[in-house]
Order: structure tokens, then C-alpha cells, then sequence
């Protein structure tokens, strides 16, 4: 019994781990006021080209890095439409999403049926092999414990440091901030990069560690429920783990009840995720002055800088 | 030096030009990719652009796929027109189709003539139905109808993977998922022997005009280009924003159902999970290449229909992947959504920075 719970949340934590990035980034970038609707895309340009690289190197830390990069440049696009040309920024995340799905599924031909070897989970000596404590604190695969690092980083940021201050105030009132003399546009520049990254990152995983293999759309609307967490958030990074977390756990109860076999058919247990996203959003959602009160007033607006 | 300066009035030229770059663009692009992978890219393009359009067969196939593009971009316009995401409308498409599709699986016997007006009537109520959840959901929670909308696409596929696989499998179907076919009195009847376009295709030329008189001659038409673009001026006239999200969900939610049961019934023949590639997602382009305008959307679905013809094509005979028209799709989004700065904004050469 020990022994599943622990299998369980080892389990969860790998589930949890990739819609953690990709939130993290979203957090960032939502909080300077963009709101890009590509994260799934950029999830599956990160899956595809980390997995191209790794099996083109052998050097799955590599392919993480290129998912890393290449989620970057594909936010970049983003990007220059939006705050340089002033886009609709609805209308060119959705355009970011079909592109990355595309351009993903082009790419990924070449390697769908091949197989990698993945990042493993660390072992230190004696530390892991504690009973219980051991595999739960020290027994996962490094990402994990970066997308933690990352999280109380962003915590940090947002909350104590300067820089974070002057991003919330962009996103906040793009106009005090540009008359006080902060360079709103650049600002946003580097928070949409930072958004790529991290889901580059979490599409990475999902081909490098969670699933060290290529399928076609393998994000399966991980980078919307990720866009979900950020309002299930609140716009806060410590209830982003929480949200992460949870829907790890969702995605491994669905797992478990499909191999207990519960005489529930599998598709609908697929379904729970999905659901569960709908459910939270609507909960969150109610309370409306709880959402007008934390989401970052310019979310969505384009700024121009009248002089 | 040249600067941006918004103009006063929308540009009516530069948003009508802004989709023809926007096509020229990604043929180049094109060009370049097709370069990049060996091939010619003058055959390629050829083979991708122009080839639907040479053969009466490949045009009856361009009007078939064009037909779902067209209605769906059609239902989606509504919406964004308002300023109201409903990006699910591919779950929608499939609700649809079952709800429609459901009813010749019952009735795969039937020889009532009923049964078609039924499945379509079926198919619109049951994409409404999909669409009213968001809009449930937006109306009375808050609710992001971008999300709930999204996420109900997933529940939809596996809804139909379900049902194709399980209760509504062909007993004669040697195990593939898939319904009976549907009976023959369920068939939309073919417009010329030998080819796929069927009645569904002329329904869908219609439903453009019908858009187009709704909007530019009733009440309800000129309240949804009101509320999109001057909302708060739409408030005061009294325009209910509830009633808006309700009534564009639904005709994007029903137009979308119909384009799903008229692919299940009149394209396919039964119900399978493959019933679409992507076709709810695809009609978000067509509608935003179209410039939300019915007409437009028209010839903008039949442009994107052309693209997938020429993928098929092009992967027969040119052995190019077909998940290049995918990447074109996105392409020709960026192009567009790049050039619409014009739109708003034009370019002025300016001999004010000495005086500053």
C-alpha cells in the first residue's frame, strides 16, 4: 500500500511538473499585461524540436535546452506582432497555437516510433534509499526540482524584487509606468521571452522525460489547462503549485481507476482533466471581484507609446 | 524618419488587401520551405495553389471541403465581431455530428424520407447545445468562454471515441471504430454523378447571403457590429451583453453542429473519430481572413479548402507531408494579423524629431 501511494505521487509530481512551467511562464507573462493564447503551441514546438535534438545527439539535457530556446523564439513571433504591430493579442495567440501545431507536426514526422533515452530520476547515495522520505524528497528526475526552483524564483521576483515591481506596474497601468520612464514595450518583450521559455521547457518534458517519445499534438491541451492554472491562480506563483499539483493528481487518479477498472469506460475517464479545468475555472470565476481585483488591469490591451 | 500614426477612420482598402498579401506572403514562404526540403518550389506551389482548381473533380472536392470551413468561419465571425472567443467550435462540429449521426445510427434501418431534415435539425441543436455550456458557464460564473470552450473540444472527441467504439460500433464493422453507415434516405443527394459535392455544399453557398442580410439589414446585425465595436455605446443603447453571449455561442455553436452532421452524413456516410482535421480550428482563420464579412469568409474558406486539396495532392504526387498545409495555416494567420496594422495605423515620414 506504501508502495503505491509513494509510485503514485512520484507519479503526480511528473504530471504536475510540465503544466507548472508552462503556468510559471504564462504567470510572468500575464502579469506585464499580455496574454498569449500559444502556449500549447509553444509546448509543442518545444516537445518537438527537444526531441529532435535529442535524438539527433543522444543528449536528452541538450534537447532540453534547444526546447528551451526554441519555445523562446516561438514566443518571439508572438512578440513582434503584438507589441511591435499591435495585434489583437486573442486573435495572434490562437495563430501562435495552429502554427506551432503545424509546424510540430511537420517536424515530428521524421521521428514518430523513435525512442530516446530519457532524463532520468536522480539518485544520491543514502539520501534516496531512505525509506519513504527517500524517494519522495530525493528520488524524482531533475525538472522537477528545477520547476520548483523556478517557481519560488518567480515568487521572489514578482514580490520583493525591483524589477518585478516595475513588471507588475506595466502590467497593471502601462501609462504610469511609460510616464514614470520604464520601457513598457521591452519589458513585455522580456516577459512574453520568459513565458516561451518556461513553456518550451514544459513541452521539453513532456517528450524528454514524461513520455520519451514523439507523437503528433502529444500536448493534448496540457498549455491550455496551464492557462487555466494561471486564472486558478490568481495570478499568483504559490497557488500555481498548488493548481499544478492538483491536476497532477487528477490525471493520476484517472490513470489508477483505468488500471483498477472501475467498469468505467476509458474515455470518459480521459474526460476528467478537461472537466476538472471547466469546474475550476467556474468556481474561481464566480467571485468576480476576486478576478477584477487580481488580474493585471492592461491584460490584453496593446500600448503604444504616444510620444 | 518613419513613424506610426493611427489613422481616424478604419482603412476599408488595407483590410481588404491585408488577406491577398497575406496569401502572397505564404506562397513565398511556401516557396522558401519547399526549397529547404529538395523540392521545387515552382512545381510545389503549383501542385498546392493552382492544381484543385484545374480539374472538375478537384474542384468538387474543394467545394466539399470548403463547405464546413465556410459554415463554421460563418457562425465564428458573429462572435468575434462582438468580441466573444467561442475557439471550441471544432467540439461543437462534433456534437453535432452526433447528435445528427446518433439518429441514423438508431435508425439504420429506416427508409423515412424524415430522417434527413431530422439529423440535420438534430446536428444544429446538438452544436448549440455544446456552445451553450460556455456560455452558461460565461453568463452566469464568469466563466472564460476561451477555456470552457477549449476544453469541451476534448471532452467531444472522446465522447465520439467512445460512442464509435463502444454502444454505436458496426456489429459488421470487424472491430474498426466506426457506426453502421448511415441508411440511404440519411444521404444528402449528389449534385453530379461521380463527384462528392452533395447537397450540404449548396446549403452552405446559401448560409453566406443569409449572414450578410442578418447583419447588414436587421436589428440583431447591427447590434453585434455595435457591441464589437463600441461596447460601451451599445450598453447605453441597451443592449444586453448576456443576451449577445447567448445568441452569438449559439449561432456559432448551430452553424457549427450543422457543418458537422451534413460532413458525418453527407461527406462520410457514418460516424468514425476521424470526422474532422481540424476543421473547427481552421474556420478561426477563415473567419479572421475573410474579415468577419460573410462574403469574405466565403472566399477565404474556399482559399483554405484549396491549400488542403493541394496538401493532399502534393503529398500523392509530390511526396510533401501533408502537415505542411497546417504550418501554411499559421503562416497565413501571422501574415494577416502583421498586416492589419495598417488597418488602424499608417505610416508617416517624419520631419518633427529636429524640433524636439
Amino acid at each position: 500500500m506504501a508502495e503505491l501511494i509513494i509510485a503514485s505521487v512520484m507519479t503526480m509530481m511528473t504530471a504536475a511538473t510540465p503544466l507548472m512551467f508552462a503556468a510559471t511562464g504564462e504567470l510572468i507573462c500575464e502579469r506585464s499585461g499580455v496574454l498569449n493564447l500559444g502556449v500549447e503551441g509553444m509546448m509543442l514546438i518545444g516537445a518537438v524540436f527537444g526531441f529532435a535534438t535529442a535524438a539527433a545527439t543522444g543528449s536528452a539535457p541538450l534537447g532540453l535546452l534547444i526546447a528551451g530556446t526554441s519555445g523562446i523564439l516561438a514566443s518571439l513571433i508572438f512578440a513582434v506582432l503584438t507589441l511591435s504591430l499591435l495585434s489583437n493579442q486573442v486573435a495572434t495567440g490562437l495563430a501562435l497555437t495552429i502554427f506551432g501545431t503545424g509546424l510540430s507536426a511537420l517536424v515530428g514526422l521524421a521521428y514518430v516510433g523513435e525512442t530516446i533515452d530519457r532524463i532520468a530520476a536522480i539518485h544520491l547515495p543514502v539520501l534516496s534509499d531512505l525509506p519513504v522520505v527517500g524517494q519522495l524528497l530525493f528520488g524524482h528526475d531533475p525538472l522537477v526540482y528545477l520547476g520548483f526552483i523556478v517557481l519560488v524564483c518567480v515568487a521572489w521576483f514578482l514580490n520583493r524584487s525591483r524589477w518585478g515591481m516595475i513588471l507588475r506596474a506595466v502590467g497593471d497601468s502601462d501609462v504610469s509606468a511609460h510616464a514614470i520612464g520604464y520601457p513598457v514595450v521591452l519589458i513585455r518583450y522580456a516577459a512574453v521571452a520568459f513565458g516561451g521559455l518556461m513553456a518550451g521547457l514544459g513541452g521539453g518534458y513532456l517528450s524528454l522525460v514524461y513520455t520519451p517519445l514523439w507523437a503528433e499534438h502529444m500536448t493534448a491541451g496540457r498549455g491550455w489547462i496551464a492557462l487555466a492554472l494561471v486564472v486558478f491562480a490568481s495570478w499568483r506563483p504559490g497557488r500555481v503549485l498548488f493548481g499544478a499539483i492538483l491536476f497532477g493528481g487528477i490525471t493520476i487518479l484517472q490513470l489508477n481507476a483505468q488500471a483498477a477498472g472501475l467498469g468505467i469506460p476509458a474515455s470518459f475517464m480521459s474526460m476528467l482533466p478537461y472537466i476538472a479545468t471547466i469546474v475550476v475555472l467556474v468556481l474561481i470565476s464566480r467571485d468576480v471581484v476576486r478576478i477584477r481585483l487580481n488580474a493585471p488591469a492592461c491584460l490584453g490591451r496593446p500600448f503604444r507609446a504616444e510620444r | 524618419m518613419l513613424r506610426l500614426e493611427p489613422r481616424s477612420t478604419r482603412s476599408f482598402a488595407a483590410a481588404w488587401l491585408s488577406p491577398v498579401m497575406a496569401l502572397v506572403l505564404t506562397a513565398i514562404t511556401g516557396g522558401v520551405i519547399f526549397l529547404t526540403m529538395g523540392k521545387d518550389p515552382t512545381t510545389a506551389l503549383y501542385i498546392y495553389f493552382v492544381e484543385p482548381l484545374t480539374t472538375t473533380s478537384g474542384l468538387s472536392e474543394v467545394a466539399v471541403k470548403a463547405g464546413p470551413l465556410i459554415l463554421i468561419g460563418i457562425g465564428l465571425s458573429f462572435g468575434f465581431r462582438a468580441g466573444i472567443w467561442n475557439i471550441g467550435a471544432e467540439g461543437q462540429y462534433i456534437a453535432g455530428a452526433i447528435a445528427g449521426g446518433g439518429l441514423a445510427v438508431y435508425f439504420y434501418d429506416s427508409e423515412s424520407t424524415l430522417l434527413l431534415p431530422a439529423m440535420l435539425v438534430l446536428g444544429t441543436l446538438g452544436g448549440m447545445a455544446w456552445a451553450a455550456v460556455p456560455a452558461l458557464l460565461k453568463t452566469r460564473f464568469n466563466a472564460n468562454e476561451i477555456l470552457v470552450s477549449l476544453m469541451l473540444v476534448y471532452v467531444a472527441e472522446l465522447l465520439l471515441v467512445h460512442l464509435v467504439q463502444g454502444p454505436w460500433r458496426n456489429p459488421q464493422g470487424w472491430g474498426f471504430p466506426g457506426t453502421r453507415m448511415f441508411p440511404d434516405v440519411a444521404a444528402l443527394p449528389l449534385l453530379f454523378s461521380g463527384k462528392r459535392a452533395h447537397l450540404g455544399t449548396l446549403i452552405t453557398l446559401a448560409v453566406p447571403f443569409i449572414a450578410w442580410f442578418i447583419l447588414a439589414r436587421t436589428r440583431f446585425g447591427f447590434t453585434v457590429r455595435v457591441f464589437g465595436s463600441a461596447p460601451l455605446a451599445a450598453r447605453h443603447a441597451g443592449v444586453h451583453s448576456h443576451r449577445m453571449i447567448w445568441q452569438s455561442l449559439l449561432i456559432g455553436g448551430g452553424l457549427a453542429g450543422l457543418a458537422g452532421v451534413i460532413e458525418a452524413t453527407g461527406t462520410i456516410g457514418q460516424l468514425m473519430p476521424d470526422i474532422s482535421p481540424g476543421y473547427g480550428f481552421t474556420a478561426i482563420i477563415v473567419a479572421f481572413l475573410g474579415r468577419l464579412h460573410p462574403v469574405g469568409v466565403l472566399l477565404a474558406g474556399v482559399a483554405i479548402a484549396v491549400t488542403y486539396i493541394g496538401g493532399e495532392g502534393a503529398q500523392i504526387s509530390a511526396g510533401l507531408p501533408k502537415a505542411v498545409t497546417g504550418l501554411f495555416q499559421g503562416i497565413i494567420l501571422f501574415y494577416l494579423l502583421a498586416f492589419d496594422l495598417f488597418t488602424r495605423y499608417r505610416f508617416v515620414v517624419s520631419t518633427r524629431i529636429a524640433e524636439h
